[in-house]
């Protein structure tokens, strides 16, 4: 097999992994006179594939082989798909090719299960030491922890990479053990646990480090720790390949966002794979819960809303309103609101106005009082947000809001070929 | 008298001329012509002196970049406005504002795409450390060419590159940047033997079970397909989903 049709079959393999991102890194170039890339510690997009995902990094598993039988997974065990093992000087090779072109920012690699886990965590690791510290590659790389690889190799892994992920799969851990018998949802926790608790210690390094040099007459400068995963930690669930609920879904995030200081949460709608085991939904994931559920998750993070108050009573997102829309909805009593009065916390819950125009509008409104004209300029998405607001010559009419809460039709997928 | 800049984005050259076009000691108006009507009435003399607010350079030196003829006379507009009414720099809702700030937008995602999506291709060259070069065709839609040149200089230090647009172009050579005059499609190197490894990659990182055409739009706007030789098999893709996606569920 050549390179060509390994890496058909390894990126093939690796596409039902949502996370590219290739942000939060430390900002590194190759101006020291060594090797190739640079972080800049804002990801970038290099391109977009007709499923609207985004290319940031040359996703790939090293082999897809696997010893586990994790029933929604396309490589398990007793799953019939071609299968193909890349070299580790392959994987180097394909990454800096792609990065020459400027197809990406980085390596994003990830592993079937060959042999032992530390077996195999220790190959993803030789990947991203041979290009690090033959090549100087300074680009992102983020590597997938396997499930109960050793902490020594977790260690390690965190000198190399960016970012370090461990997917816990299922929202439960019943249904963990249901679909992926050699999987273990205390595992999971324990070692994401143990890199929180690195990436914490090395935090604190850094701190301690800056510290001496801001020392008044300090004489030298504190030795830089080594750096652990700059960008932080990851993971991912599936949604819809059990039972779970959103309830049950944007809990365990809140739980892993405050407990285990996660980065990102990405949710995969359970994608149909061949040969599919019975125990399994024949149909797919509708693609707008995952889209809901990435809402809900950014207003839990940056807009002030936590898990229980923005699924519904059935325990699942509203799928004809966006989140906010639908809390709003929910909760009349609360608007309008007046814009030159209502708290900031207030503004944020408003339909139609984002973290950039409620500071805007925070910021103006020390001038003067708002007015509508006021509200329009400050873009399309803000007429939304009249209905549920009052300025000086601005009072919402109660059949605006009755409008928006007539479910908005479906968007029809535009297909121009 | 015409616009005494060195080239489009001349910022600098702009905000030095500033003073005295508000005090009135230029006159732009008779060359400008459309234009004419939007640097306003010659100023009056007992006009204060020109002190610009914070953030007055950083808008300014963004919007110089954009490709709209009136972006300086905007500007200029503004600045005006400036002198005259004290407060106006703070109220960030004002219309004239908005519109300054949107022309910048456009010119920072303009660069933030160009960094996304320059693609390279390899060329031999013997003269080239290395033996080979990587070359790049581009079509900017505004004068960002000095913007983006940092990026691929940081990133790309070592190796020698080079990036050819219609509205000049990059040479680097592993130490030292310079720049040429507007190349065309031509002069830019056909497909390489490493691209099939490229195209494959994003033919099998594609989920024919996830088709969402508008979204990619969205982000990868037509009219950069031209330059990205993946954007060649978009069509294929789109069509071939369906049938693809079905042999996924085994039907």
């Amino acid at each position: 097999m050549d390179v060509q049709d390994k890496l058909a079959v390894l990126a093939d393999a690796a596409k039902y992994d949502a996370s590219c991102a290739s942000s939060g890194g430390a900002r590194r170039d190759s101006r020291d006179g060594q090797g190739i890339g640079s972080t800049t510690g804002a990801g970038i997009c290099h391109a977009y594939t007709p499923d609207g995902r985004c290319v940031s990094l040359l996703k790939i598993l090293l082999t897809n082989w696997c010893v586990y039988d994790c029933l929604y997974c396309i490589n398990r065990k007793s799953s019939d798909v071609r299968r193909a093992r890349f070299s580790i000087d392959e994987v180097v090779q394909l990454t800096l090719s792609f990065y020459r072109r400027n197809v990406i920012e980085g390596l994003f690699l990830s592993s079937g299960i060959i042999r032992t886990p530390d077996y195999t965590m220790e190959q993803v690791i030789e990947v991203a030491r041979r290009l690090r510290e033959q090549e100087h590659f300074k680009g992102y790389i983020h590597l997938k922890t396997i499930p109960d690889a050793s902490p020594e190799l977790v260690e390690r892994a965190g000198r190399y990479a960016d970012r370090l992920s461990i997917n816990v799969e299922l929202p439960s851990a019943a249904s963990l053990k249901a679909l992926a018998p050699e999987k273990d949802a205390v595992g999971i926790e324990r070692t994401m646990s143990r890199i929180h608790l690195r990436l914490q210690a090395a935090k604190e390094a850094k701190r301690d480090a800056e510290g001496v040099r801001a020392l008044p007459g300090a004489a030298a400068r504190a030795a830089r720790p080594p750096a652990f995963a700059p960008a932080g930690q990851s993971t991912q669930l599936i949604v819809g390949a059990d039972a779970s609920d959103d309830r049950a879904v944007l809990q365990l995030s809140s739980r892993l966002y405050t407990g285990q200081g996660l980065r990102r949460v990405y949710y995969s709608a359970y994608s149909p794979i061949p040969h599919a085991s019975a125990a399994l939904p024949p149909q797919a994931a509708p693609l707008m819960r995952e889209h809901r559920l990435y809402q809900a998750d950014w207003l839990m993070r940056f807009y002030g809303f936590n898990a229980d108050e923005i699924v519904t009573d059935a325990g699942f997102l509203s799928l004809h309103h966006d989140p906010k829309l639908a809390w709003a909805l929910a909760h009349p009593a609360t608007f309008p609101l007046d814009v030159d009065r209502a708290p900031r916390e207030a503004l944020l819950r408003v339909p139609g106005l984002g973290v950039g125009s409620v500071d805007k509008l925070l910021a103006a409104r020390q001038l003067r009082r708002l007015r509508r004209a006021d509200l329009l300029a400050l873009g399309p998405a803000v007429k939304r947000a009249l209905p549920f607001l009052v300025a000086v010559d601005h009072r919402p009419r109660a059949v605006d809001v009755m409008a928006l809460s007539r479910p908005a039709p479906q968007p029809q997928q535009a297909v121009l070929f | 008298m015409t616009l005494p800049l060195r080239f489009p984005a001349d910022w600098d050259g702009f905000a030095a001329q500033l003073p005295a076009l508000l005090a009135g000691d230029a006159d732009w108006t008779r060359d400008v012509g459309a234009q004419a009507a939007l640097f306003g009435a010659p100023a009056q003399s007992h006009v204060q002196a020109w002190r610009p607010p914070e953030g007055w350079h950083d808008l300014g030196r963004r919007v110089a970049m954009h490709a709209d003829d009136a972006r300086y006379a905007r500007l200029l507009a503004f600045a005006r406005r400036l002198q005259r009414e004290p407060g106006l720099w703070a109220n960030v809702l004002d219309p004239d504002r908005r519109r300054l700030q949107s022309l910048a937008r456009q010119v920072d995602r303009e660069i933030h795409k160009m960094h996304a999506f320059v693609r390279f291709r390899e060329v031999v060259d013997e003269h080239a450390a290395g033996g080979r070069r990587h070359v790049a065709w581009f079509e900017p839609a505004h004068h960002i060419l000095r913007a983006v040149a940092p990026f691929f200089v940081r990133r790309f230090a070592q190796h020698p590159w080079a990036i050819l647009t219609p509205r000049g172009c990059l040479h680097w050579d592993g130490r030292r940047l310079t720049g040429a005059g507007p190349a065309r499609r031509e002069d830019a190197p056909p497909e390489d033997a490493g691209e099939a490894l490229w195209l494959t990659y994003y033919r099998s990182i594609f989920n024919p079970a996830r088709l969402k055409v508008a979204a990619m739009k969205r982000e990868m706007p037509v009219r950069y397909w031209a330059q990205l030789p993946e954007a060649a098999l978009i069509g294929e893709l789109v069509r071939d989903a369906p049938q693809r996606e079905g042999r996924m569920r085994g039907v």
